[in-house]
């Protein structure tokens, strides 16, 4: 099956602990639609483990302002299904980086669930983490999905039970993504995060064991990340990459500062 | 006809269904074992009711329309006076009834969304005959359009917070409400004000509603000698008024039931909010519903000359029934609402709300199929005050 192959589980095959995996959240289309590739090229070259690739929604409720501001942006640039997958597909040409495809479910229902994942398995993404549809609502997808050997990847939350977190690790295939704090996709000020992970994340270790764990929501340092996601398998960023993008973007230069950034998020310094 | 939906998972048919993100499972079944003990015990209904009648003002009077049945000169015409409610709406019904989950719940913070203002009112009322902290979402261009109501909201001591994110109406204040609650789920209790959602509010709001329905059968009775009319009509935006008349008569076969929304400027024009109509099945708000949205699946923005009715989805019951054909789902534009608010105003002396109106204006099509021996009975939702500046605009 497909799956043996997957990127992403070939991914924390190869890891060995030595440092965190690290995966961006790059809105598909943002900031221009000729960009994202190149984004997603220059990630790789610049130590980003694993692509989240944004599926712009209309009305993305689980999200903060800027991830709002970034889907509109593309979705008035002309963004659609189609040419999101063929950004996969440009990619794929020159790297391997694991790509999953991350947004709502209508857009996806709408293209239509059985030609989505078909299309997407051949252009080459390797899972998806659609936000709203938890593992009772997964029927829509999930045999479709499982025919074209993609992983769903589903979240836990600080409010999730012990026992509902069990159930989450034995649907989510590829690893389950941690939502740090209760509340919408941005990055946080201070201390806010690491405050109230501390026991989430111990209870994700005790009932969360098949899956490895990636950590996210409200990341936006190297030190944040280290603290966080200390006894994770790895760390998610999103809002603070596009609030770097936008504060540069389109000035002469905007992609060096933006892969100056993700550097020092991966290693502490550039 | 045996009816008994939603399932346990909250479906009707294909729709309905908890599309939400996993912070929020938790959340929905807390409220949704505590609605069911609340709804199960009869210590719950009796302070509902009592509420209902002493505050609200229920029951509300079915109204014989002797000019307007005269004006058409076919099937008598009752109209169930929703307008009479405390604060002018049936929204009052259902804001009531939620406050008192919320507050055997143990939450102490409200929020709500809120488009015409008519539920933002009904839900700041509530919040402060229990003195409770409300805040409510209104997007910017509805705030500015429904100024009165904004001032109500206030003066009832409700935090009115505009959104101006995407379309600045209902779909986007419905977002930003969300978004308050995904990060306050701890104290907080969102008051949805229409039969939409993830489960269980869509059926949650449609039992807190149906006393329309019951009353309806009860005052017909006393009436007309029987409880069954021939014909129900009723607006639709998310589709609380209607459901609540509706219900408690979908198992009997013989009424021919009507829900009218929005066409705008005409259901094929883009500037519509007939769901039904046009719309094709999607997933917005947390269930799986009719939807206007367009190729790519992006939602569509909807107009009416009725905020109360430019929405660009449906209740999932209202998907469901329209899909199984027990309820006609037609679609009446600005104009036609228009004539419909004079045509009451002129024959009974009763203004009704823009929303309202699409369902007086469907009698022009619907009377003069029926004949003197039959009963229809439209549910006059709210009245017209709130929309007095669109309406002198428009005339």
């Amino acid at each position: 099956m497909i799956q043996t192959e997957n990127r992403v589980t070939q991914l924390f095959e190869r890891h060995d602990g030595s440092e965190k995996i690290m995966s961006l959240f790059l809105t598909a289309g943002y900031p221009d639609l000729e960009a994202t590739v190149d984004l997603i090229l220059g990630f790789e070259e610049n130590g980003v483990d694993m692509v989240e690739l944004g599926m712009p929604f209309s009305d993305p409720l689980a999200d903060g302002p800027t991830i709002q501001y970034s889907s509109n942006v593309a979705i008035e640039q002309g963004i659609t299904m189609k040419k999101i997958l063929h950004i996969v597909e440009q990619v794929r040409e020159k790297s391997q980086i694991p790509i999953i495809l991350m947004g709502y479910i209508n857009p996806v229902l709408r293209y239509g669930a059985k030609a989505f994942c078909e299309d997407a398995a051949e252009a080459g993404v390797d899972g998806l983490i659609i936000p709203d549809i938890p593992i009772e609502e997964s029927g829509i997808l999930k045999e479709e999905a499982a025919n074209n050997g993609l992983p769903i990847i589903y979240l836990v939350a600080p409010n999730t039970s012990d026992k509902r977190m069990r159930k989450i690790d034995e649907e989510s295939q590829g690893f389950v993504y941690c939502v740090s704090v209760t509340g919408v996709t941005g990055a946080r000020e201070g201390d806010e995060v690491a405050k109230s992970v501390e026991r989430f994340i111990n209870r994700v270790q005790k009932n969360v064991t098949r899956n490895p764990k990636m950590v996210g929501f409200g990341i936006k340092s190297y030190e944040d990340a280290q603290r966080i996601a200390a006894d994770m398998d790895g760390f998610i960023v999103g809002s603070a990459l596009i609030d770097t993008i936008r504060s540069h973007y389109p000035e002469k230069g905007w992609k060096d500062e933006v892969f100056a950034f993700v550097r020092r998020l991966k290693y502490g310094k550039e | 006809m045996k009816y008994d939906l939603p399932t346990k998972e909250g479906y009707y048919g294909e729709f309905g269904g908890k599309f939400v993100p996993e912070i929020l499972i938790p959340v929905l079944e807390e409220l949704e074992e505590a609605y069911e003990q609340a709804w199960n015990d009869v210590s719950f209904q009796k302070e509902y009711r009592q509420l209902l009648n002493e505050y609200v003002g229920r029951p509300t009077k079915l109204t014989y329309a002797n000019r307007l049945t005269d004006h058409y000169g076919k099937a008598k015409i009752y109209l169930k006076r929703e307008d009479l409610c405390h604060t002018g709406a049936h929204k009052i019904n259902n804001a009531i009834g939620q406050i008192l989950l919320a507050q055997r719940m143990g939450k102490n913070r409200i929020i709500a969304e809120t488009g015409a203002g008519q539920h933002g009112v009904a839900t700041a009322t509530a919040c402060a005959k229990f003195g409770v902290d409300c805040i409510v979402y209104m997007g910017a261009e509805d705030m500015e359009r429904q100024k009165l109501n904004v001032e109500r909201m206030r003066l009832l001591g409700t935090e009115v917070r505009p959104v101006t994110s995407g379309s600045q109406t209902l779909k986007d204040a419905t977002n930003e409400a969300i978004r308050d609650w995904v990060t306050n789920v701890e104290d907080t209790f969102y008051i949805i004000g229409s039969v939409v959602g993830p489960h269980p509010y869509p059926k949650m709001v449609r039992n807190f509603h149906r006393v329309i329905g019951d009353e309806t059968r009860s005052q017909l009775a006393e009436a007309e000698g029987r409880e069954i009319p021939d014909y129900l009509l009723a607006c639709v935006g998310g589709g609380s008024n209607a459901i609540g008349i509706f219900y408690p008569f979908i198992e009997d076969e013989s009424v021919q039931m009507y829900g009218l929304e929005a066409a705008g400027l005409g259901a094929n024009t883009d500037q519509t909010a007939a769901t039904l109509t046009i719309g094709q099945p999607g997933v917005l708000h947390g269930s799986m519903s009719y939807l206007l949205h367009n190729s790519e699946g992006q939602i569509q923005l909807a107009h009416s000359i009725s905020a109360g009715l430019d929405y660009p989805g449906i209740g999932p019951e209202h998907s469901y029934l329209h899909k199984t054909k027990r309820v006609n789902y037609k679609a009446i534009t600005d104009g036609q609402a228009m004539e419909g608010v004079k045509l009451l105003s002129e024959t009974e002396g009763i203004i009704p709300a823009l929303e309202t109106a699409h369902a007086v204006a469907y009698l022009d099509e619907l009377m003069p199929k029926t004949s003197k021996d039959e009963i229809v009975v439209l549910n006059c939702s709210g009245r017209g005050d709130k929309d007095m500046t669109t309406i002198s605009k428009n005339l």
